[in-house]
């Protein structure tokens, strides 16, 4: 309880980070796949709330996560019929998605509201590894589901960069020409990574609700994070391992106006700390921006452009 | 449907003639509510929701108890920013012929003031208002109180009475003399707040310190637990609050901190961490104003409820809280209602240490309300925010 609040700051950075990689992860597959998919902040406002719902009347938190999952995952689907099918503007699409999943979500929660979960997913020490100092507390005292994200987006670089499926989704969203003069249905990859992504975006929607909310109320709940996933992604270079440095960096960002108001570091005024990660954001754009570091940006090539076989 | 049911509970409740008829329409009114008692239309405005386990979710208990009593149908409007968008919301509630209207945030004034200088036959109250806001020389519209509309009133109250009774379980609980107080906004309303807490913490415990982290919010349960997570990690042992959520409760409780809450009694969104918390009863309040207008009368008075007046409560204690600190509260409670005790009776300094009230001088009303921007000795942080 005594430790020091900059290793305790440290700590929570990454704790509220699963959130962020999460949901950046589910954005950055959609994008991957071609699909730009804005309605993040509503597919994880109507996960936090169902999987919330589902804990709080079965009394199992995994059953909880399960079913924000798949919300997600039907919600997205939604996203994907529209823009991949019915060649739909992608950006109306998933504004349109912001706001029906906020609604969907108000709704939804309206008996919940105020109400707390009852169990949360605790966090667990990982041996002699949770004594290391510094280290120890900051990274090796986490709930399993952070553990689980670090690890899994370390795995999808792999899967992305290293692996023929991993290929083909970069293909589609880099030139879909060629992936349909392959044999490969574009459609029927944007649609599944469209949906993957929307399950893992529910997933980060869930774990929020679940391990870091202190209670279901409304849009407050999530807060605006899945705008900077969003941002998150671009300011990764569309790379699914720099995303989890930078959302330890906004991480952390969001949690410092706090921590120097707590240490009565006053000399910044508390309104330009609340700015930060918006400001990194931007630094980070322009960063990756100028002129000579295209191989950084990463950008998938046909992002946002439905594909249409006759104008090839 | 759940409103429907609700509505329909409660005009059981007060009569089963109005049962029978009570729940035709929640939303529609005209045939609805039957005279039982009287045929007046009243209707209340919301910030948020009324399930939001705080300010709204207090001022909705007094209104279902106003319900009860006048056995009649309120309209209720939820989740109105409290900005100039809610004059539509206001003036459509007159042009509906609503006879008796609250409005329970602070922002409401000026549109609610412009709508009944529109509309003479409603009457208007304004919660946690003053009318001195709404003249030029307080930044309002009107040229002076003489202007102002005659059918408009504003409602408040002392709840330093009951921040300084609460800040006396803090100073109790803590053990190493460190409190932490999540903020709002730094408004005289919020920093009388802190500052009766802080002398009621400081009464038992001389060497206490209360420390302030604003979050600049009202409602969003995510910063205000970041804030309160950020002050356990710098060391405070006991939060208190001023937001209308438990979040600083639940991280308090994770943390095996104490918690004192705010408007209402929330002991059971974190059972081993709740202390007690200043809380408001309004039933009385709008029972009593309902009345006076459906008698004929438009009470106009700058309300400002007390603990005497039983507007101001304090909430149940907590586990932890030892029987001779709850009889220590109790008497204190007891002397502030007999008049012979007020929270801000000198001596006093201010952070800075510089004198403020002399030995036995009483704050007055009127500075307390408008002119306290500064924090009293004891209190770390800044009153600007």
């Amino acid at each position: 309880m005594n430790e020091n609040i900059w290793i305790l700051t440290s700590a929570n950075a990454v704790t509220i980070a699963t959130t962020l990689i999460l949901a950046a992860l589910g954005a950055l597959f959609t994008e991957r796949s071609g699909v730009l998919n804005l309605g993040v902040e509503g597919i994880l406002l109507t996960s936090a709330i169902s999987s919330f719902l589902a804990a709080d009347s079965t009394g199992s938190i995994w059953i909880g996560l399960v079913v924000g999952t798949v919300v997600g995952s039907l919600l997205s689907s939604i996203h994907a019929t529209l823009t991949v099918i019915l060649r739909a503007n992608q950006i109306v699409s998933g504004l349109a998605l912001v706001i029906f999943g906020t609604g969907l979500a108000n709704f939804l929660g309206k008996p919940a509201e105020g109400r707390t979960v009852t169990t949360i997913i605790e966090p667990i020490r990982l041996g002699p590894l949770s004594d290391i100092p510094v280290i120890g507390p900051i990274l090796f005292t986490q709930d399993i589901i952070t553990f689980g994200t670090i690890a899994f987006a370390v795995a999808c670089a792999w899967f992305l960069f290293r692996t023929r499926p991993g290929l083909e989704l970069r293909a589609t969203g880099d030139d879909p020409a060629t992936v349909d003069a392959q044999g490969l249905s574009v459609s029927g990859i944007r649609i599944r990574y469209t949906m993957f992504g929307g399950a893992l975006i529910g997933l980060g929607g869930s774990w929020h609700m679940l391990a870091q909310s202190a209670a279901w109320h409304q849009a407050a709940t999530t807060n605006g994070i899945g705008w900077i996933a969003l941002a998150l992604v671009v300011f990764a270079g569309w790379h699914p391992v720099r995303l989890i440095f930078g959302a330890i960096l906004f991480g952390f960002c969001l949690r410092l106006p706090f921590t120097l108001q707590a240490e009565q570091i006053t000399f910044i005024p508390s309104a330009f700390m609340q700015m930060l990660p918006y400001l990194a954001t931007l630094i980070a754009l322009i960063a990756l921006s100028r002129p000579g570091s295209k191989n950084l940006r990463g950008a998938p090539k046909a992002l946002g452009n439905p594909f249409v076989r006759d104008e090839r | 449907m759940k409103k429907f049911w609700k509505l329909a509970a409660t005009a059981a409740a007060a009569s089963l003639i109005v049962a029978a008829c009570g729940g035709s329409d929640s939303a529609s009114d005209t045939t609805s509510a039957p005279a039982a008692k009287t045929d007046l239309k009243v209707a209340v405005v919301y910030i948020g929701t009324t399930e939001d386990k705080g300010w709204s979710y207090q001022h909705e208990q007094g209104i279902l108890q106003l319900e009860q009593e006048l056995g009649l149908e309120v309209k209720r409007v939820e989740n109105i920013k409290d900005d100039a968008t809610s004059e539509a919301t206001f003036e459509q509630l007159a042009a509906d012929g609503y006879q008796l209207i609250f409005a329970t945030s602070f922002g409401y004034g000026t549109p609610m003031a412009r709508v009944a200088t529109k509309n003479p036959e409603a009457c208007m109250q304004w919660a946690t208002g003053a009318k001195f806001l709404l003249t030029k020389a307080g930044g309002g519209e009107y040229a002076d109180f003489d202007a102002l509309p005659t059918n408009m009133g504003t409602y408040f109250g002392a709840a330093e009475e009951a921040r300084y009774l609460s800040g006396i379980a803090a100073g109790k609980a803590t053990k190493n003399g460190k409190i932490g107080y999540v903020a709002a906004f730094p408004i005289p309303e919020v920093l009388r707040g802190i500052n009766a807490f802080t002398l009621g913490a400081r009464s038992v415990n001389p060497e206490a310190t209360v420390q302030v982290t604003w979050t600049k919010t009202w409602f969003d349960p995510t910063l205000e637990k970041q804030a309160s997570e950020s002050l356990l990690d710098a060391g405070v042992d006991v939060l208190g609050m001023h937001q209308d959520t438990t979040a600083p409760g639940v991280a308090a409780q994770a943390k095996g901190a104490k918690w004192v809450g705010y408007n209402s009694d929330a002991a059971e969104a974190a059972p081993e961490a709740w202390l007690t918390a200043p809380t408001w009863n309004w039933g009385p309040f709008y029972v009593k104003t309902a009345k006076a207008v459906a008698a004929g009368t438009c009470p106009t008075d700058e309300a400002y409820g007390t603990m005497a007046d039983g507007m101001v409560t304090l909430g149940s204690f907590g586990k932890s809280v030892a029987a001779d600190t709850q009889s220590m509260i109790e008497e204190k409670k007891a002397a502030i209602i007999d008049g012979s005790f007020a929270p801000f009776t000198g001596p006093i300094n201010k952070q800075d240490g510089s004198a403020w009230l002399k030995a036995g001088e009483k704050a007055e009303l009127g500075f307390l309300l408008g002119d306290m921007t500064f924090f009293v000795e004891g209190v770390v942080g800044s009153a600007k925010g």
